[in-house]
C-alpha cells in the first residue's frame, strides 16, 4: 500500500490474462470504448463548433458552420480585457503555488523526518483542519482581508489561499517513503537538518513536490469562490470570475462565450498533457492512506 | 537516538513558514467563525453585535429554507453512486490490454481536468431549452417516434425524478420529470466519471493479485463471480476511501453550479447549504447567521463520516 505511488505506467498488465482475446472481443471492447469516449468527448466538440459560428447559426442548430469565424476569438479580446485575465489567473496561481509547496516543502520535511516532542499532535491538528468545509473559513479569512486592507488586491487573492494543510499531508506522506537510513548515513556524517534536507530528501521527493505544484496551479487556476468574494475591481478578475461576468452581461453571445471558454481550458490541456505522468502518481498518493 | 534532542530548533524553523500560516489562515479563522457563531454579527449594520448564544443554531432548525436546502443537497448526492460505480466500470474497461488505453484514459479524464466554470457555462448553453443540442435531439428523436413529448426544461424546472414538492416537503405527481437538479446531476456525473476515481481504482486494480483469478478461473468461475468475489472484496478498502471523501465532498457541494448557472433557482431548487451560506453572508451580510450554517454544514459531515468508519470498519470484520 505504501508504495502504490511507485506503479508506473505498465498498469496495463493488469488482468491481461494468459491468452489474448479474439479479435471480435477485441473489437467490441474498441466500439464500447469508442462509444464512452464519443459521450465524453460530445459536449467539448459542440463548444469548438459553436465558438467558430456566426451568431446567427447558433439558433439555426446545424453542426457545422456554413462559414468559419476564427475571428469569434479576437472579438472575445475586444469586448472584455481577456488577456489580462489570463494574466491575472496564472500570475496569482503562480505565486500560491509557489508559496504553497516551498512552505510545505519545509514543514513536510519536520514532520516526516525530524523528531520533536508534540510533533503527532500538531500533525493531527493539521489533519483535522482538512475536514473542516472550505466555506467555514471564508466569513473570517473575508474579515481578516477587510481590517487588513487587503480586501480587492492581489496579495489578499493569493495570501490566504497558500496555506493548506493538504499541501503539508501530502508531502509528509511522500517523505516517509523515503528510507529513513539515507538521512540517518548523512546526519553521522555531521550533516545540518538543512543539508539533509536539501540535498538528500528534495531530490527524492521531486515527483511529489512537482505533483503538489501541478494540483495547486491547476486548482488555484480555475479558483472560483475565493476570488469572487475578494475581487471588486475589474483589474484583478481572474478567468473564471471574468467568464462569469462575460456571460451575465454578454449572455447572448454564445459564438463567443464559448471561444472564451474555449481559451480558459487550453492551458488546463496543454497542461495536462505534459505532466500527465506526475498527475497519476499523484492523485494515488493522496489515497494512500485512507 | 542521542541526537534527536537536538531536532526540536531546527524543526521550529522549518515548520514556522507554513505553522504560522496555517495559524491564522486556518486554525484562528476556525475558531473566530465559531465564535461569530454566537453572534449576530451583520456586516450591513456596523457596530451592532451581540452574543446570542444558540440562538443562530435554534433558528437554523426551524427555518423552512434551510431544510429545503438540505434536501436539495442531499439529492444532488444521488449522482454519488452512480458516479462511483461508473468509474469502476469504466476503469475495469481501461484496465483490459488493448492499443491505445493511453489515448482513452486521456479523453476520459479530460472533463474532471478541465472541470470549472468555464464547463458550468458549456453545460448551462447545452441544457437550453430553445438552442441547447441536447433538447434539440431529443425533440428530433421524439418527432421521429411521433410521440407527442416535450423535451424537458432543464435548468428552467422545478421539476424532479422523485416528484418531491416544491412549496413543503412531500411529494407532488405534478413535479415528476427532469428538471434543474437533475441537469446538475448529470452534468456532475459526466464530469467526475473519469476522474480521479477512477484513477485511484486502476490502481487498486493492478494490486489484485492475479494468484485469485486464476484461483476463481480454476474453479469455473464465471466472469461476475469474479468479479463478485475477487475483484469487489478486493477493491473495498478503495471503494470506502472514495465514498467517504464522496460523501464530504457532496455536502459542501453546489456552490458553484448555483452562481454560475442557476442562481439557485428556479425557486432555490438548486441551493445547496454551501450556496446558503455565500447568500447569507455576501448578499444579506448575516455573518453571525451564516457562521452557524457553516459550523452545522461541519457537524453534519463529521457526522456522517463517523457514520461512514463504523459501517466500513465493520464491513473488515
Amino acid at each position: 500500500m505504501a508504495n502504490s505511488f511507485a506503479v508506473d505506467e505498465d498498469r496495463d498488465a493488469h488482468l491481461s490474462g494468459k491468452k489474448p482475446p479474439p479479435p471480435a472481443v477485441l473489437a467490441l471492447r474498441h466500439a464500447v470504448l469508442i462509444l464512452i469516449s464519443l459521450t465524453t468527448l460530445a459536449p467539448f466538440i459542440w463548444m469548438v463548433l459553436t465558438s467558430f459560428k456566426p451568431l446567427a447559426e447558433v439558433e439555426q442548430l446545424n453542426p457545422i458552420p456554413s462559414v468559419w469565424h476564427p475571428e469569434n476569438y479576437a472579438e472575445v479580446f475586444k469586448q472584455v480585457p481577456f488577456a489580462h485575465y489570463y494574466f491575472n489567473s496564472v500570475f496569482i496561481a503562480a505565486w500560491v503555488t509557489f508559496l504553497q509547496v516551498f512552505t510545505s516543502c519545509l514543514a513536510a520535511f519536520a514532520f516526516a523526518r525530524l523528531r520533536w516532542p508534540g510533533r503527532d499532535g500538531v500533525f493531527r491538528l493539521y489533519l483535522a483542519t482538512l475536514m473542516i468545509p472550505g466555506v467555514v473559513m471564508l466569513i473570517p479569512n473575508y474579515a481578516e482581508m477587510v481590517q487588513l486592507h487587503l480586501f480587492n488586491s492581489y496579495i489578499g487573492l493569493i495570501i490566504p489561499a497558500s496555506f493548506t494543510a493538504f499541501g503539508t499531508f501530502m508531502l509528509r506522506q511522500f517523505m516517509l517513503t523515503i528510507p529513513r537510513a539515507l538521512d540517518e548515513a548523512a546526519a553521522i556524517d555531521g550533516a545540518s537538518p538543512w543539508v539533509v534536507f536539501w540535498d538528500v530528501i528534495m531530490p527524492l521527493a521531486r515527483a511529489g513536490v512537482i505533483t503538489l505544484a501541478i494540483f495547486s496551479f491547476m486548482g488555484n487556476y480555475g479558483s472560483f469562490l475565493w476570488p469572487l468574494i475578494m475581487i471588486k475591481s475589474e483589474y484583478l478578475r481572474t478567468l473564471p470570475v471574468g467568464m462569469l461576468f462575460f456571460d451575465s452581461v454578454y449572455g447572448r453571445q454564445t459564438n463567443l462565450i464559448m471561444a472564451a471558454s474555449v481559451m480558459n481550458i487550453l492551458p488546463l490541456i496543454i497542461l495536462f498533457v505534459s505532466t500527465q505522468k506526475y498527475l497519476v502518481k499523484g492523485i494515488q498518493l493522496g489515497a494512500v492512506k485512507g | 537516538m542521542k541526537q534527536r534532542k537536538g531536532d526540536l530548533l531546527p524543526a521550529i524553523g522549518f515548520l514556522a513558514p507554513n505553522f504560522i500560516g496555517f495559524l491564522i489562515f486556518c486554525a484562528g479563522p476556525l475558531l473566530y467563525s465559531l465564535a461569530v457563531s454566537f453572534s449576530d454579527w451583520n456586516v450591513a449594520r456596523p457596530g451592532v453585535f451581540h452574543w446570542v448564544g444558540f440562538g443562530n443554531f435554534t433558528d437554523l432548525l426551524s427555518d423552512a429554507s434551510f431544510h429545503t436546502y438540505f434536501v436539495n443537497t442531499v439529492y444532488l448526492m444521488i449522482g454519488i453512486p452512480v458516479s462511483i460505480f461508473g468509474s469502476l466500470m469504466l476503469a475495469i474497461l481501461l484496465s483490459q490490454k488493448l492499443k491505445g488505453m493511453v489515448v482513452y484514459r486521456t479523453l476520459f479524464y479530460l472533463p474532471s481536468f478541465t472541470s470549472g466554470v468555464a464547463l458550468m457555462i458549456l453545460w448551462k448553453a447545452l441544457f437550453n431549452p430553445d438552442f441547447g443540442p441536447i433538447d434539440y435531439a431529443l425533440n428530433n428523436f421524439f418527432h421521429f417516434l411521433h410521440v407527442d413529448a416535450q423535451a424537458p426544461a432543464w435548468l428552467l424546472s422545478t421539476k424532479n425524478i422523485f416528484a418531491l414538492d416544491i412549496e413543503k416537503l412531500g411529494f407532488n405527481p405534478k413535479q415528476f420529470g427532469l428538471g434543474a437538479r437533475d441537469a446538475l446531476i448529470i452534468m456532475g456525473v459526466w464530469t467526475g466519471i473519469g476522474g480521479n476515481n477512477m484513477l485511484l481504482y486502476l490502481a487498486a486494480l493492478t494490486n489484485v493479485p492475479q494468484e485469485l483469478y486464476e484461483a476463481a478461473d480454476l474453479d469455473g468461475a464465471s466472469k461476475w463471480d469474479a468479479f463478485r468475489h475477487v475483484t469487489w472484496p478486493q477493491l473495498a478498502p478503495t471503494t470506502f476511501f472514495i465514498v467517504v471523501m464522496s460523501v464530504i465532498g457532496g455536502f459542501q457541494a453546489g456552490f458553484d453550479q448555483a452562481r454560475v448557472m442557476t442562481a439557485g433557482g428556479p425557486a432555490g431548487t438548486t441551493t445547496t447549504m454551501s450556496y446558503y451560506i455565500y447568500q447569507k453572508a455576501f448578499e444579506e451580510f448575516q455573518m453571525g447567521y451564516a457562521s452557524a450554517v457553516s459550523w452545522l454544514l461541519f457537524i453534519i459531515i463529521f457526522v456522517m463520516t463517523v457514520i461512514n468508519w463504523r459501517l466500513g470498519n465493520r464491513e473488515d470484520d
